[in-house]
């Protein structure tokens, strides 16, 4: 947005251009990526982690960081289930299991921001303490399982297409167009981007500071609840293990990669989705090229380092 | 002084530097021999931060040349001054408050030993004969968190001393110093004068330079304006030098609230637990009242808590006789309280925001309809621009881009954009120059013609003198006293805030 000028063209549209150039290399190299069918896999795949980035999106720029989204996932998702095995009615136990997956989401968020704003403890390290707790109770709660159901209902759900889209990947799209009128035309935007900008001026400027971050991080926890139903639905069932590894990585990566900045104040929501499709169009043309799965992750990471180095930086001296 | 055909450990020849296409020094020529001291003067803004850099390595000089110890200077970093031996103490110490006080002063030029592993024993051992050979009792072992400021002063001196300085530059060395401590520092210089280190004292107090220094050097707007041995030099004279006029054309005449304006705000037996005690004034509308003390005499605590950054123990807040309760900056805006922080880039404003997203921080929600319309934002910004004369190439062009003089009149119009009926100033024009000083002086009036109350919290003492028709005067936490009219004078302002009179103390 203009609000966060750059002072060359380049940087700012960076990441759009990488991706125009990602999609033509990939396209022309190989033809079973340019199947329309393996591009809107693509964005179904990308889209759990996707929805979630959005909601990292708006915690990095508040000043802050989420570790602990992937177990949150995987704790909210298995809830859900465990709620809809207990349910007989397919419609009722979806509804009742997508509000239950939703709250502890809100929740698992909400603890995060009372520990970071109230508890005052770094965002660093009371995620990384929330991340081994809510994967630890997923993992009680299963006994270290996969949890299936086989209600129809979310089966169905699950595997939506509306107009021949993926109901999550078109999740992801939508919530990507409302983040952006929330961080760039609300009062709650502003201050997000006021609080990582420089909290002191921000708290006398008269924002509630720990207000608004805590909900950065209540809103991050609601959309992995979101996230996990919609992932769990995916196959009808949420292995405690694996479902959600190493999304937090991916989330940060795909934001860093769309231009928020590490330090907070600035960042978008478009820059993110095009961070989140960049990230999945990689693993998936390294697949179709053939390379060794092993070294996906590489590629990942040169990818997300590169990103940085682009990025315009403060000048050390003053 | 050292004879005159003495080879001059320093000297500036026409020395220009300029920041893009604005020319910051015109032409500064001067000389500085062995064992002198110089004293440099001028208002905020007048370049001496800028001739100091060019001289400890953080700027080039654009035109000119700096000529040292004989041949021509070239540091382009601060590490290649220092190692000339021109060391810089910053008015910010720079010091790391978590580690060991030796450990500071060989910081980046640690002692090594066998293995390349640290020489503690010697580091400590030669910490000790520095702090010793001036005079310092300072535990080298002890963390310099822990220290008292004056010993903070003193760790620096020692760590320049260990790089061997020839040129030492210290940038406001007595702010924060007190009377015995200021004089434990002149005993320091003078036995450094005798051991050849020549001294660049940086200082906005013309007493102390001419009680300490053999040469002053005045800047104003740039320039040059007068440089010559210290004889026969009094303070007014530095003072004329420095302002180029008498400082009265600065104020315009002061305005007295109407006989019965009625109380704006009434601040009652305010205590903050170990900052603040027992706070009792009140202004009317169209008044200010003036705040001087010493540094850390507790105006900006007081400005805080009536703002509701920090909370009060005891004592009331009653706006147009009606008592609030302010506990945090919202409700303060809410009730009509502005503040202007004195820390401009650490509270006032956001850097990386546009001029129009500064303008409207505190008061967004009027310019929500529910989603910020950008339209009502830029119009808004627009006025202030214009009524103001901010020079902005646009209200989108980011904070970061302006200079001090127009972020401080941004950060004002911050506070106007809550439509406050009380302002509080707190040093509104520290680090900005002349012009913009005046502008804001000017500012503050038409807001007193709007009836609006003010506090100006201020430590030149000029601006709160010619301001301000009544002034109360802090000292450690409380109010020392409040000089009105005739009365008012520097001595009595001083006499309030230090407890001395400092003709007498000398």
């Amino acid at each position: 947005m203009r609000k966060f000028k750059t002072s060359s063209f380049f940087i700012e549209y960076a990441p759009y251009m990488a991706l125009a150039l990602l999609l033509v290399i990939c396209c022309i190299s190989s033809s079973g990526f340019r199947k329309p069918q393996n591009l809107l896999n693509i964005t179904r795949q990308v889209s759990y982690s996707g929805i979630i980035a959005l909601g990292m999106t708006f915690v990095i720029i508040g000043g802050g960081i989420d570790l602990s989204v992937g177990s949150l996932l995987a704790l909210s998702g298995t809830l859900g289930i465990m709620t809809m095995l207990r349910i007989e009615n397919p419609m009722t136990g979806l509804l009742v299991a997508a509000v239950v997956a939703f709250a502890v989401g809100f929740g698992g968020g909400a603890v995060n921001g009372l520990l970071v704003n109230l508890g005052k403890v770094p965002p660093f390290i009371a995620t990384l303490g929330t991340m081994s707790i809510f994967r630890s109770l997923t993992l009680q709660l299963t006994n270290a399982g996969t949890l299936s159901t086989s209600n129809a209902a979310y089966g169905n759900l699950g595997g939506a297409l509306l107009c021949r889209i993926p109901l999550p990947t078109l999740t992801l799209f939508v919530l990507t167009a409302l983040g952006s009128v929330l961080l760039y035309k609300t009062r709650f935007g502003r201050h997000v981007c006021a609080l990582g900008s420089n909290e002191r001026v921000a708290r006398y400027a008269a924002i509630n500071t720990p207000l608004v971050s805590f909900w950065t991080y209540a809103l991050t926890g609601l959309l992995t609840g979101l996230s996990g139903f919609l992932l769990g639905g995916r196959l009808c069932s949420i292995s405690s293990t694996t479902a959600g590894l190493g999304y937090e990585l991916d989330a940060i990566a795909a934001a860093i990669i769309g231009g928020t900045s590490m330090s907070g104040g600035r960042g978008s929501l478009a820059g993110t989705l095009v961070g989140v499709l960049i990230l999945g169009i990689i693993s998936n043309v390294l697949v179709m090229w053939g390379v060794s799965a092993n070294l996906q992750d590489a590629v990942k990471g040169i990818v997300i380092v590169a990103a940085v180095l682009m990025q315009p930086r403060k000048k050390i001296s003053n | 002084m050292p004879p005159e055909n003495s080879q001059n450990l320093l000297e500036l020849v026409d020395v220009h530097k300029s920041y893009g296409s604005v020319e910051v020094l015109h032409g500064v020529s001067l000389a500085l021999g062995e064992g002198d001291i110089l004293g440099l003067i001028g208002e905020n803004g007048a370049g001496k931060s800028t001739l100091m850099k060019c001289l400890n390595g953080m700027e080039q000089v654009s035109g000119g040349r700096i000529i040292y110890l004989g041949s021509p200077f070239h540091a382009t970093t601060v590490a290649d001054a220092v190692k000339g031996g021109i060391i810089t103490i910053p008015q910010e110490f720079n010091l790391v408050k978590d580690l060991k006080v030796y450990e500071n002063i060989f910081l980046g030029n640690e002692l090594r030993g066998c293995l390349g592993l640290l020489d503690v024993a010697a580091m400590r051992t030669r910490s000790k004969e520095l702090l010793d050979e001036l005079g310092a009792a300072v535990d080298v072992d002890s963390l310099v968190e822990d220290l008292s400021v004056a010993a903070r002063q003193m760790v620096e001196v020692a760590k320049a001393l260990s790089y061997s300085a020839k040129l030492l530059i210290m940038d406001e060395p007595t702010t924060v110093l007190n009377h015995d401590e200021v004089q434990v520092l002149f005993g320091v210089i003078r036995r450094l004068k005798a051991n050849g280190t020549s001294v660049i004292f940086i200082s906005h107090k013309l007493r102390e330079v001419l009680e300490i220094c053999d040469k002053v050097a005045v800047l104003r707007d740039g320039e040059l304006v007068s440089f010559s041995g210290i004889e026969g030099l009094d303070e007014a004279e530095l003072a004329r030098r420095m302002v180029g006029r008498s400082p009265s054309q600065m104020f315009t005449e002061k305005r007295l609230p109407a006989a019965d304006a009625e109380v704006a705000l009434e601040v009652s037996h305010l205590s903050v637990e170990g900052l603040l005690k027992d706070i009792s004034f009140s202004i009317r509308r169209g008044e200010i009242l003036g705040f001087a003390g010493l540094v850390g005499s507790g105006r900006t605590e007081l400005a805080e808590t009536i703002y509701g950054v920090r909370r009060a123990n005891t004592g009331c807040i009653r706006l147009f006789g009606k008592e609030v309760k302010l506990d945090s900056p919202r409700k303060a805006l809410d009730s009509g309280i502005a503040y202007l922080p004195e820390d401009r880039q650490g509270t006032g404003i956001l850097t990386n925001f546009s001029v129009a997203s500064n303008v409207t921080l505190s008061s967004l929600k009027r310019y929500c309809q529910p989603l910020i319309s950008p339209e009502s934002e830029i119009k808004a910004a627009q006025g202030y621009v214009e009524a103001f004369h901010i020079k902005t190439p646009g209200t989108e062009t980011l904070l970061c881009d302006l200079s001090g003089g127009n972020q401080q009149k941004v950060a004002i119009a911050k506070g106007l954009d809550c439509k406050p009926s009380v302002f509080i100033f707190d040093e509104p024009t520290r680090g900005i120059d002349i012009k913009a000083k005046s502008e804001v002086y000017a500012f503050i009036n038409s807001l007193l013609k709007q009836g609006l109350a003010c506090m100006l919290i201020s430590s030149d003492l000029e601006e709160v003198i010619g301001l301000c028709s009544r002034i109360a005067v802090m000292r450690e936490g409380a109010l020392a006293g409040e000089l009105a009219g005739d009365d008012i004078s520097e001595e009595a302002i001083m006499y309030l805030a230090s407890g001395v009179h400092w003709h007498t103390s000398h």
